[in-house]
């Protein structure tokens, strides 16, 4: 299933969020049970999976890490559900590095201003991340692809890393 | 979810946590990460001139699953030749720790920290 087909949409990593949102209203409303609620059984059938279809097709491009994936698995590369283990030192142990900052933030005198820091530091490495990734998803090479597939993991680190962070800054405002 | 005993016992006592000197010509470091569920393991080895390895340390930021993995395979290695070391298997820790079906990438990620800690291992010795 090509999830931009479905919603008219060119095959790409840029996506118009605004767009996506009223593309996806129009096709609920086409599609919706209710209107089905006097025609035959297959086609009431139809109408549900159908629901389901563009559910799940939004939700895939809604998100930038899973429309990266949806984009690959187009190509033929599929990671959804992988258990890739990803071994590049560098890259982890500057995890490892953040990890441990977010450990410390609620010894600091100034959280707030370690806080702040961090959301920059992790945004501007995920936008570089993106940034090489783009060229990479167009590419015909699978060489190309295989290398847009370590960037999508390691973007998965850094969504983990926002999570954390803002999983901190709540429990300080407890 | 129910974690099993073993799995507690090691995550609320882990063994071997820390990190040795990685300037010392004998240790070598093993660096993984699970995309999945953004766990990153750090396994550390020191390994004397005979390839046995004499001590082991970890540090994991994960699950209590990623946790007790990692910390039961530095005891596991302690003492044991680099060939046996590289024999562990992710299946060996999982049925000791009775992971679940969802938790067994965390046992795959410690196998996978141990040979990478090999791995540099070998680079040493060839050098």
């Amino acid at each position: 299933m090509n999830y931009f087909e479905l919603f008219s949409l060119l095959p790409s990593y840029d996506v118009d969020t605004a767009l996506l949102a009223e593309r996806y209203r129009e096709l609920q409303r086409a599609v919706h049970p209710d209107k089905f609620a006097n025609a035959s059984e297959q086609d009431k059938r139809l109408s549900v999976q159908r629901t389901a279809q563009i559910n799940d097709g939004f939700q895939t491009l809604k998100n930038p890490i899973q429309r990266a994936e949806h984009l690959l698995a187009l190509k033929g590369l599929e990671l959804s559900h992988e258990s890739t283990t990803l071994k590049d030192t560098q890259f982890l142990m500057q995890q490892m590095e953040w990890r441990e900052s977010l450990e410390e933030i609620k010894h600091s005198d100034d959280p707030d201003s370690e806080i702040a820091e961090l959301y920059d530091s992790f945004e501007q490495y995920a936008k570089q991340i993106t940034t090489d990734l783009k060229p990479l998803l167009v590419s015909e090479f699978e060489a190309d692809h295989l290398q847009a597939a370590e960037q999508i993991r390691k973007l998965k680190f850094m969504a983990k890393l926002q999570d954390e962070l803002t999983r901190v800054e709540d429990a300080l405002l407890d | 979810m129910a974690y099993s005993e073993k799995v507690i016992d090691h995550y609320e006592n882990p063994r071997n946590v820390g990190s040795f000197d990685k300037n010392d010509p004998s240790v070598v470091t093993g660096m993984v990460g699970a995309p999945a569920c953004g766990d990153v393991m750090k396994l550390q080895l020191r390994i004397d001139d005979n390839g046995i390895i004499e001590d082991a340390k970890f540090k994991t930021y994960g699950c209590g699953s990623a946790i007790a993995s990692s910390s039961l395979v530095t005891e596991w290695v302690k003492g044991k030749t680099v060939e046996e070391a590289r024999a562990i298997k992710n299946t060996d820790i999982a049925e000791e720790l009775a992971l679940p079906p969802v938790k067994i990438h965390c046992s795959i990620l410690a196998e996978d920290a141990i040979k990478a800690a090999l791995e540099e291992y070998k680079t040493k010795q060839t050098k």
